[in-house]
């Protein structure tokens, strides 16, 4: 066990033992002010407890002293509370660079998991030990969450939009896969497992099985037949921008804003073209909302990353900061 | 207890629970005061929706407020001021104790308010053929299928928006005719004109939150557009 | 039982009998006694609904219940419990009898308007009920979108719209509250003298009339998103579900300080009686009760941890949570330093006032926990929240709650409640409440999450020792109805001033005439001045 209380489930990942020191020092500081308070209404009742009816107390209005006492320590350590338990949630909000990226689809009541290599999965995630995994996750229908007790970590994946998570497993193993916000009739249904394996036996197991198309090659199937190409043309000479190194580049708008080429940017430019109109272009994009699916889309962010991408361009978007997506 | 002499009995009705009148005014007046800031909390979460979507789209709000219709908007807001300030006529009127006067003035801000919910008709109708309605036939001339969304959105909110406004005006007609009617039964004196001036504070109140509406739902980006 | 003195004088109770001297009464204290029976009444059904949640919860599979019952269970536990008898109970039972009375005025601002109030609530309740005998909602008492507007099959909108009016029987309540305490006060009764309790009832309402609206609004959206799908929260449209959430919790952060700032008020006035001390450092609780008022509106998105809110705003929510604990804190402290030197009575009321202290502290810590971010993440959405919070509501306020049901039983009725059977429930429902949801702040971290109807293996022996305690619970809550009607009947007779309490409403006698007090009060005494009233005889219950 890699816990070292019984009432704390195992520790799997980097940043469980955090959690858990913070969880200790939460505990250790509740459990003082509760035996406290405890202590001084049991030991302040039973010395001062009432002898006789006529007994009239001598009256102490109160003391400005005491109360700047016992308003500032308190508020000293809740700041303590708040530095500690926001340095982590700044930390689970950047994802490592070198992290693998995974894409998950949730609807009612599964979750759909694509590898980028091409594996699919439903409500079971393979990952290599040791190696910082980001989940981009999306939901077909209601709101989702994607919880690993095991990991200490969680976030809610919404529909029409990306939210991100990412970990490192530290211990092989199966660890349990929970929907934590409630979706309807099988919510406690949706789970599953993670699976963290030895390095040797992940790339076993992702090269085992039927070869699949990665999903790279599924988007680039994707943008074929629905004719992406006809206009988006790789030199540049179509009526659209080429998507060539278009991942992670700054795209100057023609509303005069600038964004970064993320993942979310991909996305809306399939489902909803006219929102974001690239500067020098006109709004002739039509939308495909409704002739691509979320896996689709994913399918095709991840062709068009591949698209005469560097290591840099790939990594540039990924975990922008202010956006916890 | 009446203490004038011109004045009827029943026009100065002391409840129990207060010691004097004028305990009795201000704590009517209070509560109406109250009952005001809640219903800027209410307005408020429209608002706040409102304000979100449109940071979100603003190109496409401003797109479908353009088809609303300016002038329309703007004749109906010069109703409403007139319609306070006959309000206010008639507050005045009943600080005079001048009875007459007080039905007219009362008259004369319900008309003027039905002529502001009569235009409102007039241009729901016109979203209606135009088919600007949310709901399975909304359809936007001019904006791809995409954008349609978007658009519903503003007319959703601009539906909700001027609906939950007309509502109001709508209960503040029923208080008014109230008025009206108890003003003719010379329920009103110098000494006790609270009710005429509590419902003046409310129809003030609607007012004002049409003042808002309209520069936000009607006026976006008008200053960009050609006359 | 009924001596011949408490027959012949006439009080509120006896001045005129039948259903229609009710349902029209415009007396703040019958009203009170109305809305106490309609409470009381959503409380049995609300336990209802828990009883079988923890019925199924005994074994990991879904053996008692199919799932979507399970679901529409816990949504109308929770619809119930909180918009029907937490946010009401205190303010609209207690606080109707005795606001009037600690200020030292015949009857609220506007009497008629609160007959309103209780008929909204009746109304709203009716809605309610109707939706769970239809065959129920399902979407959680938070109705998240898209699901509760586009995929649930429930009857959401008759919930809805239920809950829509109960609010304007929220807001009403609250105006009528401030109106009163503003302008009607006694001569002498200056704001710094006013019970502590008013102090609380009054913040109270000004979060019941600021926030309620918001929550009216939302719901109007959600009934136009399911009825009319304008899109405003439904991605396919571009809307954006995470919008309702932020609208949702603007009201509903602010309304646990609804639920939790009476009873709040109660235990000032209990711990001082039965200390017969005043409150340590009556001007800090005082303007802590206001602090939490305004501070609670300032923290909803600390819900929003996870639900894709930016970190920016993550930061700035969970800051201003830690900023709201001060109050509540410090309220801890005053009135355990109360207790130092005082003259501790061990009666009812006092023996509830303990147990709110304990805990509500031991609730208000894990709401620390959940206020930082790194922690929440994990813990949010799991049973560590549900505990945080039966711990504040049930632990909190529910115990509150009896202790000014003990401590003014006497005033309200006439009559005294057996002590010894008293005590014994307090006992049975303090171990009974811990037995029931300890064990869930170690579900929680274990990752357990919420609203799961089956469940893995080995969180099962939690959940029995869980549901044990809620049957010892549920036995403890029993008691006071049986004895409370008991005593109705053949309680001992009480005389004006069981306590030797120096407030108002004990120097009028017990059940109080129809105006309150016979002559009007003059108040010459600070608060709490106890000296004053030992000189007097006191009858000790």
């Amino acid at each position: 066990m890699g816990s070292k209380l019984p009432i704390f489930p195992e520790q799997a990942s980097t940043l469980a033992p955090d959690v858990d020191h913070l969880a200790l020092f939460l505990l250790v500081v509740a459990a003082f002010f509760t035996v406290l308070i405890f202590t001084a209404i049991f030991y302040f009742a039973i010395r001062y407890r009432r002898r006789s009816d006529r007994e009239l107390p001598h009256v102490q209005h109160g003391g400005m002293a005491l109360e700047i006492v016992w308003s500032v320590i308190p508020f000293g350590i809740t700041m303590v509370m708040f530095g500690w338990g926001a340095s982590l949630y700044y930390k689970e909000s950047r994802p490592p660079d070198n992290a693998i990226p995974i894409y998950v689809v949730a609807k009612q009541w599964m979750w759909k998991i694509e590898h980028m290599e091409g594996q699919r999965e439903i409500n079971e995630l393979h990952v290599p030990l040791g190696r910082a995994v980001k989940l981009t996750m999306t939901s077909e229908d209601v709101i989702h969450s994607f919880f690993v007790p095991a990991f200490r970590t969680k976030q809610d994946v919404v529909p029409g939009k990306y939210s991100t998570l990412w970990f490192q497993s530290t211990k092989p193993g199966k660890y349990h896969l929970f929907c934590a916000e409630y979706c309807g009739n099988r919510h406690s249904g949706m789970i599953g497992w993670i699976y963290v394996m030895e390095p040797q036996d992940y790339q076993n197991w992702l090269s085992g099985g039927a070869p699949a198309a990665s999903l790279s090659e599924g988007g680039e199937k994707l943008f074929t037949s629905l004719a992406c190409a006809n206009c988006h043309k790789a030199d540049g000479t179509g009526r659209c921008p080429s998507l060539v190194g278009l991942f992670g580049k700054t795209v100057q708008l023609a509303d005069g804003n600038k964004v970064v080429a993320d993942e979310a940017y991909i996305r809306e430019s399939i489902l909803q073209p006219a929102a974001q109109v690239v500067a020098g272009y006109q709004p002739v994009m039509p939308t495909f909302q409704g002739l691509v699916t979320e896996d689709g889309v994913l399918q095709l962010v991840e062709y068009i990353k591949s698209l005469g991408e560097t290591p840099e361009d790939k990594t540039r978007a990924s975990g922008t900061l202010g956006e916890r997506h | 207890m009446a203490s004038e002499a011109h004045a009827p009995a029943e026009s100065l009705a002391l409840r129990e629970q207060f010691e004097t009148e004028a305990q009795q005014k201000d704590a009517s007046t209070l509560g109406m005061w109250i009952f005001l800031i809640t219903e800027v909390m209410f307005f408020g979460g429209l608002f706040l929706a409102y304000m979100v979507y449109r940071r979100l789209y603003p190109d496409i709000f401003a797109i479908a407020s353009s088809s609303l219709n300016v002038y329309i908007g703007a004749a109906n807001t010069v109703v409403l001021l007139c319609s306070s300030l006959t309000m206010v006529l008639a507050v005045r009127a009943a600080q005079l104790g001048r009875t007459r006067a007080i039905v007219l003035f009362l008259v004369l801000t319900l008309l003027l308010g039905g002529v502001f919910l009569g235009v409102k008709a007039y241009e729901w109708n016109e979203k209606f053929v135009e088919h600007h309605i949310p709901g399975p036939s909304f359809h936007f001339e001019g904006l791809g299928p995409d954008q349609q969304g978007h658009a519903q959105l503003f007319f959703s909110l601009y539906f909700a928006m001027t609906g939950l406004h007309a509502l109001h005006m709508v209960i503040g007609a029923g208080l008014l005719a109230m008025l009206i009617w108890q003003a003719r039964r010379g329920r009103f004196t110098a000494e006790y004109m609270t009710p005429v001036d509590l419902i003046g504070l409310y129809w003030h109140f609607v007012d004002i939150i049409w003042i808002f509406l309209f520069p936000l739902l009607y006026l976006i980006d008008r200053h960009l557009k050609q006359p | 039982m009924i001596t011949a003195a408490v027959q012949e004088r006439e009080h509120y109770l006896n001045q005129s009998y039948g259903l229609k001297s009710w349902l029209l009464t415009k007396d703040h204290k019958r009203i009170g006694l109305l809305y106490l029976f309609t409470i009381t009444l959503f409380f049995f059904v609300g336990g209802a609904f828990a009883t079988m949640i923890r019925v199924e919860l005994l074994t990991p599979g879904g053996n008692f219940v199919s799932s979507d019952t399970y679901n529409k269970l816990f949504t109308m536990h929770g619809v119930a419990m909180i918009f029907f008898f937490l946010i009401p109970s205190i303010p609209a039972s207690l606080g109707n009898f005795f606001l009037p009375m600690m200020i030292g005025a015949r009857d609220l601002a506007f009497p008629r308007i609160n007959l309103l109030s209780w008929y909204l609530l009746v109304v709203g309740g009716l809605f309610a009920l109707f939706a769970m005998l239809a065959g129920g909602v399902d979407t959680g008492w938070t109705f998240y979108t898209p699901y509760s507007t586009t995929y649930s099959n429930s009857w959401v909108i008759a919930t809805a719209i239920g809950i829509f009016i109960a609010g304007f029987s929220s807001i009403l309540t609250g105006l009528n509250f401030i109106v009163t305490v503003h302008r009607m006060r006694a001569p002498g009764m200056t704001w710094m003298r006013m019970p502590l309790f008013v102090w609380s009832t009054y913040a109270t309402s000004l979060i019941q009339v600021l926030g309620t609206p918001v929550l009216a609004v939302t719901i109007i959206l959600l009934f136009c998103e399911r009825f009319f799908h304008i899109g405003i929260f439904d991605p396919k449209l571009g809307g954006d579900p995470v919008l309702f959430q932020h609208m949702f919790w603007f009201y509903s952060h602010p309304a646990v300080y609804i639920m939790v700032l009476p009873a709040m008020g109660i235990i000032s006035e209990v711990v001082s009686v039965f200390s017969r001390k005043p409150v340590f450092g009556y001007r800090v609780v005082a303007y802590a009760s206001m602090a939490i008022a305004v501070l609670g509106f300032l923290v909803w998105g600390h819900h929003l941890f996870v639900a894709t809110q930016s970190v920016y705003a993550g930061l700035v929510f969970s800051f201003l949570s830690y900023f709201v604990a001060i109050p509540s804190a410090i309220k801890v402290f005053n009135w355990t330093a109360t207790l130092y030197k005082g003259s501790i009575s061990f009666a009812t009321p006092m023996l509830y006032a303990f147990g709110f202290i304990g805990l509500f502290t031991i609730g208000g810590l894990t709401g620390l926990f959940l206020a930082a971010l790194g922690f929440d993440v994990h813990v949010t959405d799991t049973y560590f929240v549900v505990a945080h919070f039966h711990y504040i509501m049930v632990g909190g306020t529910i115990m509150a709650y009896l202790a000014g049901l003990h401590y003014w039983w006497p005033k309200m009725t006439g009559r005294m409640y057996p002590e010894a059977w008293a005590r014994l429930s307090a006992l049975v429902i303090f171990l009974g409440f811990n037995l029931t949801f300890f064990p869930q702040f170690i579900l929680g971290y274990l990752g357990m999450p919420r609203r799961y109807h089956v469940y893995p293996d080995e969180f099962q022996v939690l959940h029995v020792l869980s549901t044990a305690g809620a049957s010892v619970l549920a036995a403890g809550y029993l008691m006071p109805m049986i004895y409370f009607v008991w005593s109705l009947r053949y309680g001992q007779v009480a005389g004006s001033n069981p306590w030797g309490a120096a407030g108002l409403e004990w120097q009028t006698a017990s059940p109080p005439p129809v105006h309150n007090f016979d002559e009007m009060p003059v108040v010459t005494h600070e608060a709490y001045d106890y000296a004053s009233v030992i000189g007097e005889e006191i009858q000790v219950g």
